[in-house]
């Protein structure tokens, strides 16, 4: 017998997908997407707040957001807010009774609508 | 001869208030046997102080669940070959979001307490889809002597374990219990007072993994979704000042 000598984690196990089936990946996906869109709120407020420093400093904050890392991150937003909006309608027609027995199908079929429509945001935005 | 696997069976130990570590070893098995069997095996001939629980060793009893890889599985029924491969490694440990005891037996009274709150039927009536003709049943019915049967739940705490909701809250009462109340609640008002709080039905966090662990598939998630249903449309009968189904029973 060896012992080894490590802590089992525990912060972590929500966010584990090992092992696990599609109800609880989708869970995790609503949990990062809905972290994400919070971040996203603040960073928002902040940026809004500019508007109170006068005309020239939002003027030139825009200008910083024009760039390409900023228009990444505006796309992973769209990617979010549609996976959030659209598996949360998932969870309120199965807490609803409706499509419970179908929860799986329903949750691939609503990623990919929000696959499609992510992807035609984000070819508009590039095209732009 | 029968075929034999080497595996490194690594186990989580814990006694009294030590910090949880794992214990390693290495052990000669059938593929065919099962992870109860591996379990039994450490304690006859590695550890006598490796505590875990057993007594049917055919899925009734509901006392040997573990994790088994980070997955919740009822072992008597799980065998080495579904969960490991020859030289490969079982990691094993006690289940989740319930207090250790020692080493692999959790406490599960706060789950047997809450069973009994909700007047968990231990039979209930069988339903036409369950395998008795139906014309048989829809008779019995007719007789007020409905067929009955025993309830699937085992209590084992899969579901406690691998449930996102109750590792967050202690408070959450469950999905076992959940879908036990879901059996009593068409006949029994003071279920619904405690299943529609905060930390009963409407904690859970619709991720389904509880009805994927469960071993005798009462299918909690779903059920949780049917009593979320019941009660919306209880509220919405009383929003209207309808009389509730449970009056209407009555």
């Amino acid at each position: 017998m060896n012992r080894i000598f490590q802590k089992p984690g525990n912060a972590i196990q929500w966010f584990d997908p090992r092992g696990r089936q599609l109800g609880y990946l989708a869970f995790i996906l609503n949990r990062i997407t809905g972290m994400g869109l919070a971040l996203y709120l603040l960073l928002h407020l902040i940026m809004l707040g500019k508007l109170a420093q006068g005309p020239q400093a939002y003027n030139s904050f825009i200008e910083t957001v024009h760039h390409p890392v900023f228009i990444f991150g505006e796309l992973l937003v769209i990617f979010a807010a549609l996976i959030h909006g659209l598996n949360g309608l998932r969870i309120i027609l199965t807490s609803f009774g409706i499509g419970v027995e179908k929860h799986k199908p329903l949750f691939t079929v609503l990623m990919i609508a929000a696959l499609v429509s992510g992807v035609y945001f984000a070819a508009r935005m590039i095209a732009r | 001869m029968s075929e034999k696997w080497s595996l490194h069976i690594e186990v989580q130990r814990q006694k009294g208030k030590e910090q949880p570590h794992f214990d390693r070893f290495d052990l000669e098995i059938s593929p065919e046997a099962t992870v109860l069997d591996a379990v039994e095996m450490i304690w006859a001939f590695k550890d006598r102080s490796l505590c875990f629980g057993h007594a049917c060793h055919h899925s009734t009893c509901g006392a040997c669940g573990m994790r088994v890889n980070g997955v919740e599985k009822l072992t008597c029924i799980t065998l080495i070959s579904e969960v490991t491969q020859n030289g490969g490694t079982l990691r094993l440990q006690p289940l989740r979001n319930l207090p250790v005891i020692s080493d692999l037996v959790v406490d599960l009274t706060p789950l047997y307490h809450r069973m009994a709150e909700v007047k968990h039927p231990s039979v209930h009536p069988v339903e036409e889809n369950e395998g008795v003709a139906s014309q048989q049943i829809a008779q019995a019915g007719k007789s007020n002597n409905p067929y009955t049967r025993l309830a699937d739940c085992i209590e084992c705490g899969l579901c406690i374990s691998v449930c996102p909701a109750a590792m967050t809250s202690p408070a959450y009462i469950g999905p076992a219990v959940l879908a036990g109340a879901q059996l009593a609640v068409v006949m029994d008002e003071h279920v619904c007072a405690i299943v529609d709080t905060q930390n009963g039905v409407w904690r859970c966090h619709s991720a389904y993994e509880c009805s994927e662990v469960c071993p005798s598939h009462v299918q909690p998630a779903q059920r949780i979704m049917q009593l979320r249903r019941h009660l919306l449309s209880q509220r919405i009968r009383r929003f209207f000042g309808l009389q509730s189904l449970h009056q209407r029973k009555q």
